[in-house]
């Protein structure tokens, strides 16, 4: 379980990127934050990542006060989140298979499992041709996947995923949004934010809107149409 | 940490070492003169070593006595000399060896061997050859026997010598001086420049390094083949540093043996070649590894 209680960022003052933020995401569940540009999604994402620090408030990922970790403790709640970046963040001086492998090295995974998962995962996002790349040698939307497939193979708790279709076209879009509902039917909490409404209309399932960094709805079957 | 994660970690500092080919040869480069600076260091160190005790050497106090002084007379005054705790050495020349040695030195100038067979007497002085422990305590040895006015004393030749021997050892306190200052300074900017090279090979990664955070990599397994190519620009740069000193030893050598005759560079650096290969593997790899990991401690804050 993932629970914000209270939770706010201030990056400079007088403006909170996000605001007395409460909320409570449950094992296994498929969420989608959305909201305008600059609402707060990305920031959500990076408090639980603990890439920035909270300004006030405490965030639990199952029971353990993410907010209470030091430095040297942190790369253990990391590699229980898989995270699709909006910026990709790829290592430029590693191929796509070195990317996705370098999670699972530092994960502390035997040259054996990542022999065998770095292609499987990179089949699966469609770039099994691409394995060799550099990020310089791909498209925004191959460097997408590549992230996306960085992401999925540690077989995380949590997928956070943001913006993760946003530099695909409809038909890939469609293919990662059911590898998504797949990775969360196999029991991975999943947290999407987005702007595409067709992605949110198409999942069916739990959408929070943030407008400036406060929760202006949580319906369990949402739409999106703004 | 898992043996995995440490064979990782050094497969990936000697990727990371080749990878970055220039980043490595410039601050492979920059240890190397940091090394240089510190070789020529040590051999300056021994030239001026063995150049000031070359001069010291030649250095002594002279007692010289008067031609009736009886042995046992001369013997007291001896045994007086060897209880200072500054001198060294004492050395006593009877009148007979005087005599023997001058003829020695004079037997090819028939001159002076037949002034000598003609005089029948031995004209020379016994005497008595001091040598100090510091250059500096001859003032204080040479006062000491003029204090005591011994009778049999005729003549302490310090006092000739008194000026050319403060010189002297002024001049050997100011470049044992003068020489560990610099040598502290030229240490010191040799440390700064690498280190700041390190730095800016880092600084160049901060983003990626960022990023391996994020991903869930513990800070040991980032900075741990920093550290690695850390130790690797040590390594290579006393390689390159140890070839480019023998030709300079070989060629500065007999230049070197022409002011000091007792120093031969050459033989050495052979000589010591264990230990300065030590001296700089050991300044090369503490330089490199400490300098990454002060460099990469603020990037790893992710
Ligand atoms: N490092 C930062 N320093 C200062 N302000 C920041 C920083 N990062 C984000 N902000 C501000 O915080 C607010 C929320 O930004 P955030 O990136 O969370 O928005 P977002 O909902 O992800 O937007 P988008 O849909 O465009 O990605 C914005 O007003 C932004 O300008
Ligand atoms: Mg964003």
């Amino acid at each position: 379980m993932i629970f914000f209680d209270n939770v706010s960022k201030i990056y400079s003052h007088n403006s909170a990127a996000v605001r007395n933020v409460t909320l409570r995401i449950e094992p296994k569940e498929f969420v989608s934050l959305v909201g305008a540009s600059g609402a707060g999604k990305t920031t959500l994402l990076k408090l639980l990542l603990r890439e920035e620090d909270s300004t006030e408030g405490t965030i639990f990922l199952d029971g353990l006060d993410v907010t209470a970790l030091t430095r040297d403790e942190l790369h253990h709640v990391r590699r229980r989140i898989g995270t699709v970046f909006q910026d990709y963040k790829l290592l430029p001086t590693k191929t796509a298979a070195e990317n996705v492998a370098f999670a699972m090295e530092a994960a502390g995974r035997t040259d054996a499992e990542i022999d065998e998962d770095v292609p499987q995962v990179l089949d699966l996002v469609g770039l099994a041709d691409k394995m060799d790349n550099f990020p310089h040698q791909l498209s925004g939307g191959e460097k997408q996947r590549v992230a996306i497939a960085r992401a999925l193979v540690n077989r995380p708790d949590v997928l956070l995923g943001d913006e993760p279709t946003g530099n695909l076209d409809s038909v890939n879009t469609g293919e990662i949004v059911k590898l998504l509902k797949k990775i969360n039917q196999l029991g991975t909490t999943v947290i999407l934010a987005t702007h595409d409404k067709q992605v949110i209309n198409t999942l069916d399932k739990r959408v929070i809107v943030l407008d400036q960094g406060e929760i202006v709805s949580d319906n369990a079957k949402g739409t999106y149409q703004a | 940490m898992k043996f995995i994660t440490l064979q990782r970690v050094i497969r990936a500092g000697f990727l990371g070492f080749r990878r970055n080919g220039w980043l490595s040869t410039a601050t492979t480069m920059v240890m190397t003169l940091v090394l240089f600076v510190l070789g020529n260091v040590v051999f300056v160190g021994a030239f001026a070593d063995t150049a000031l005790r070359s001069l010291e050497s030649k250095i002594d106090i002279t007692v010289y006595f008067t031609a009736n002084a009886q042995e046992p007379q001369i013997m007291a005054v001896k045994n007086e000399i060897e209880a200072l705790s500054d001198v060294r050495h004492v050395e006593y020349i009877s009148r007979d060896a005087a005599l023997a040695r001058f003829r020695e030195r004079h037997k090819e100038n028939a001159l002076i061997v037949s002034a000598l067979e003609e005089l029948g007497d031995n004209p020379l002085q016994a005497s008595i050859n001091i040598a100090a422990i510091d250059p500096g305590h001859y003032a204080a040895i040479s006062d000491f026997l003029a204090g005591k006015k011994y009778p049999v004393v005729e003549k302490i030749n310090y006092f000739e010598n008194q000026a050319v021997i403060e010189r002297l050892s002024s001049v050997m306190g100011t470049v044992r001086g003068s020489g560990a200052i610099l040598t502290i300074i030229l240490a010191f900017i040799a440390v700064l420049v690498a280190f700041n090279t390190i730095r800016l090979a880092i600084y160049t990664v901060r983003e990626e390094i960022g990023i391996m955070r994020l991903v869930g990599a513990s800070s040991w397994f980032i900075r741990g083949p920093f550290l690695i190519s850390g130790v690797l620009y040590g390594v290579a740069a006393t390689a390159v540093v140890l070839l480019v000193f023998f030709p300079i030893a070989w060629l500065a050598s007999p230049k070197l043996a022409f002011l000091v005759p007792e120093f031969n560079l050459f033989t050495y650096f052979l000589s010591n070649l264990v230990q300065f290969s030590l001296i700089m593997l050991g300044t090369g790899v503490a330089l490199g590894v400490i300098s990454s990991f002060i460099a990469i401690r603020r990037y790893l804050n992710v």
